[in-house]
């Protein structure tokens, strides 16, 4: 037999039927729902007379819209369009039988977050989600991506979805990273290396010492932000930090199950000699702590650089890089590290999780943020949230000045209350900066945790290194 | 979903590269359960100021484009979220086809779904349309999905290449839901199969 990628194997894996032209069914073991991209895909089946194919398999919870304030029992505290949506969820998911985490669960949290959390995402498997950051399961060397509504009615109608199969990519970080350096700084210095159209039609595989040394957590940093890259999935193959993360968890197989489970999950590797259409290597000792200056996540450098000129660019995104510029009301030359800040959002499905809290509580100890900084910290989940309690991380951050807040997607996408002002500009551990992404006219640059906690102190972008 | 075979309208020229679904539709207008309405609400923070006026230079709002049926834009159109509000607020616009030198994944497949034509091409040809659509209200682009064509009001053929199974549902404006349910037996065989081979899941 030839030898196979990773992607290759869970393709196979999955494929349920295959027409004469290529065009393949894949059979989906596990389908997330949020409350924002799926009331259209249940009113869809309701009017075709159609039901769940496999509700066993259909986890749903909301995240986008839900106010992450104390007060969010208070209905009010949630605007009537919101409160449909998240009515709807309530009405689809016990309609249709759906394992459910409702806002008021101690469960409840970022879709992203809850799946692995909960022992649902697991390795080997076939994940979806009308949330492009499905990307995120991929971390356990799962086939996991974002789909449209569309596709959401034609999963739960038919747990598959209508795909054709993408190319291989291969993207090696090597070596060990430096102090300071993150999971983070990763994720973004490849999409720096390929831009935000690099992955287009690509499934990335990403490896190397570097990525073997990440935490579960840091590899889901990094699968993350593969749709930053236009990948369709990025994967990381299992290994033992995976399995030690997923046993004991809830909807994780047990005894006999769990060992046959983990002989298979041991077979789920790139073989020697397998071909990647496409391979990307950086060294882990030459990626700096890096932040982003425009309003698309290629537009990032290392802290230590200064804001570029759209005359060191090329074609189209010459342009592009103006209207950024323009925009996130930055002259070229500035140093990176004196663009001051007003805000910090720690948090979101790139950032959420208690390695993250705890990166940033590290730096933040026994300080104070910046007078007149707006700070808050929104913990992925309820489970997360509470975790950093137990740890006292949440004393730390509320003894720093940082709001601490109940769990949800809150400012990273901004469908919730949580907005930046026209003009506000806001450090964010989150993964988009596009125009207007957490507020009409809010400035947004991206970073790791530790950099934003350093941002957060200072009052203006900073380098870890400086204050670790 | 509409059938899509020949479209002869007014295309509006947008040279942006990355334009992505934020800026295509901004999330205060994910928050409805509907698919249509949308349309108002296309590319809505380029579209109007703060006091809901239309900003009058931009390209949907001059009068020779507010009619547009076909989009000439940038590479990477529609990158970032999955929301497929994107097309819905396209077609809703009144847009059928969107020509661009490359698309995001999950918006180009998104399309399909909405009887909406996403045709790749060139840069070099992206660059001859931008120019055609520049000419405005009187400059009319046709495009031919059976022959794979898009001709220039001028007369300049380009063939672009689709997938023939997303062209076939297009063409006859299928729901690929009820195809695939047809391969019920498959996907149970698939089930019994897997279900013995990983019990787990």
């Amino acid at each position: 037999m030839s030898p196979k990628t990773l992607y290759d194997k869970i393709w196979n894996a999955h494929l349920a039927h295959e027409a004469e032209d290529g065009t393949c069914l894949l059979y989906i073991d596990r389908h997330l729902v949020h409350e924002v991209t799926s009331p259209q895909a249940f009113e869809g089946l309701r009017m075709a007379g159609r039901t769940v194919h496999a509700p066993d398999k259909t986890i749903a919870v909301p995240d986008h819209n839900v106010p992450t304030t104390l007060d969010r029992a208070n209905a009010k505290t949630m605007t009537e369009d919101s409160r449909v949506q998240v009515e709807a969820l309530d009405k689809n998911a016990k309609e249709f039988g759906l394992h459910y985490y409702p806002v008021s669960d101690v469960r409840q949290g970022i879709v992203h977050i809850v799946g692995p959390e909960q022992g649902w995402t697991l390795p080997g498997m076939t994940v979806v989600c009308g949330d492009s950051h499905t990307a995120t399961h991929g971390a356990f060397g799962s086939l996991a991506h974002g789909i449209g509504t569309s596709e959401v009615e034609h999963v739960l109608a038919t747990q598959t979805l209508i795909q054709k199969k993408s190319k291989n990519m291969k993207v090696e970080i090597t070596g060990k990273l430096k102090p300071g350096v993150t999971a983070k700084d990763i994720t973004m210095s490849v999409i720096g290396e390929t831009g935000t159209a690099g992955g287009t039609g690509y499934v990335i595989e990403y490896c190397g010492e570097a990525i073997r040394d990440l935490s579960m957590e840091g590899r889901m940093t990094v699968c993350n932000m593969a749709i930053e890259g236009g990948a369709r999935a990025g994967l990381i193959a299992p290994d033992e930090k995976t399995y030690e993360y997923c046993m004991g968890r809830p909807h994780a197989p047990k005894g006999a199950e769990w060992e046959a489970a983990v002989t298979y999950w041991k077979t789920l590797f790139t073989d020697e000699g397998a071909h990647f259409d496409k391979v990307i290597t950086l060294k882990g000792e030459d990626i700096a702590p890096s932040v982003t200056w425009g309003t698309s996540p290629e537009d990032v450098l290392p802290i230590t650089a200064k804001v570029p000129s759209p005359s060191d660019f090329k074609g189209g995104k010459v342009e592009a890089v103006q209207r950024s510029l323009d925009y996130m009301g930055l002259t070229p030359g500035t140093p990176l590290s004196e663009i001051k800040i007003d805000t910090v959002f720690i948090g979101s499905c790139t950032n959420g999780r208690i390695e993250d809290l705890r990166a940033a509580a590290a730096i933040l100890k026994g300080k104070k943020i910046k007078d007149g900084m707006r700070a808050m910290v929104v913990p992925g989940s309820g489970l997360v949230r509470a975790q950093a309690e137990e740890e006292g991380l949440a004393q730390i951050f509320q003894d720093a000045g940082f709001e601490w807040r109940l769990a949800g997607c809150s400012m990273c996408l901004a469908m919730n209350p949580d907005q930046l002002a026209p003009g506000e500009r806001c450090a964010a551990t989150s993964n988009r900066n596009f125009e207007g992404r957490q507020g009409r006219g809010g400035r947004t640059h991206l970073l790791s945790p530790a950099m934003a906690a350093a941002a957060a102190i200072s009052g203006h972008l900073t380098d870890v290194r400086e204050v670790m | 979903m509409d059938k899509f075979e020949t479209l002869t309208g007014i295309a509006a020229p947008m040279p942006l590269i990355n334009v992505d679904t934020d800026m295509i539709i901004p999330k205060q207008f994910l928050k409805t359960i509907k698919r249509s309405g949308l349309g108002v609400n296309l590319f809505d923070e380029m579209r109007y100021d703060d006091d809901r006026n239309e900003i009058a230079d931009f390209v949907l709002n001059k009068p020779q484009y507010r009619e547009a049926e076909i989009l000439v834009a940038g590479d990477n159109f529609g990158c970032g979220s999955s929301r497929e509000h994107a097309p819905w607020a396209i077609k809703d616009f009144g847009i059928r086809c969107v020509i661009a030198p490359s698309y995001a994944d999950i918006f180009y497949n998104n399309c399909f779904k909405n009887g909406i034509l996403p045709i790749v091409l060139p840069q070099e040809q992206v660059d001859v349309l931008m120019k055609d659509a520049e000419k405005g209200a009187n400059a009319r682009m046709s495009i031919d999905l059976e022959a794979q064509t898009v001709t220039t009001s001028d007369g300049e053929v380009f063939s672009f290449e689709v997938d023939n199974f997303k062209k076939h549902c297009l063409m006859n404006g299928l729901d690929d839901i009820g195809l695939t349910m047809e391969k019920v037996a498959s996907v149970k065989a698939f089930e019994a199969k897997a279900g013995a081979e990983r019990p787990w899941v």
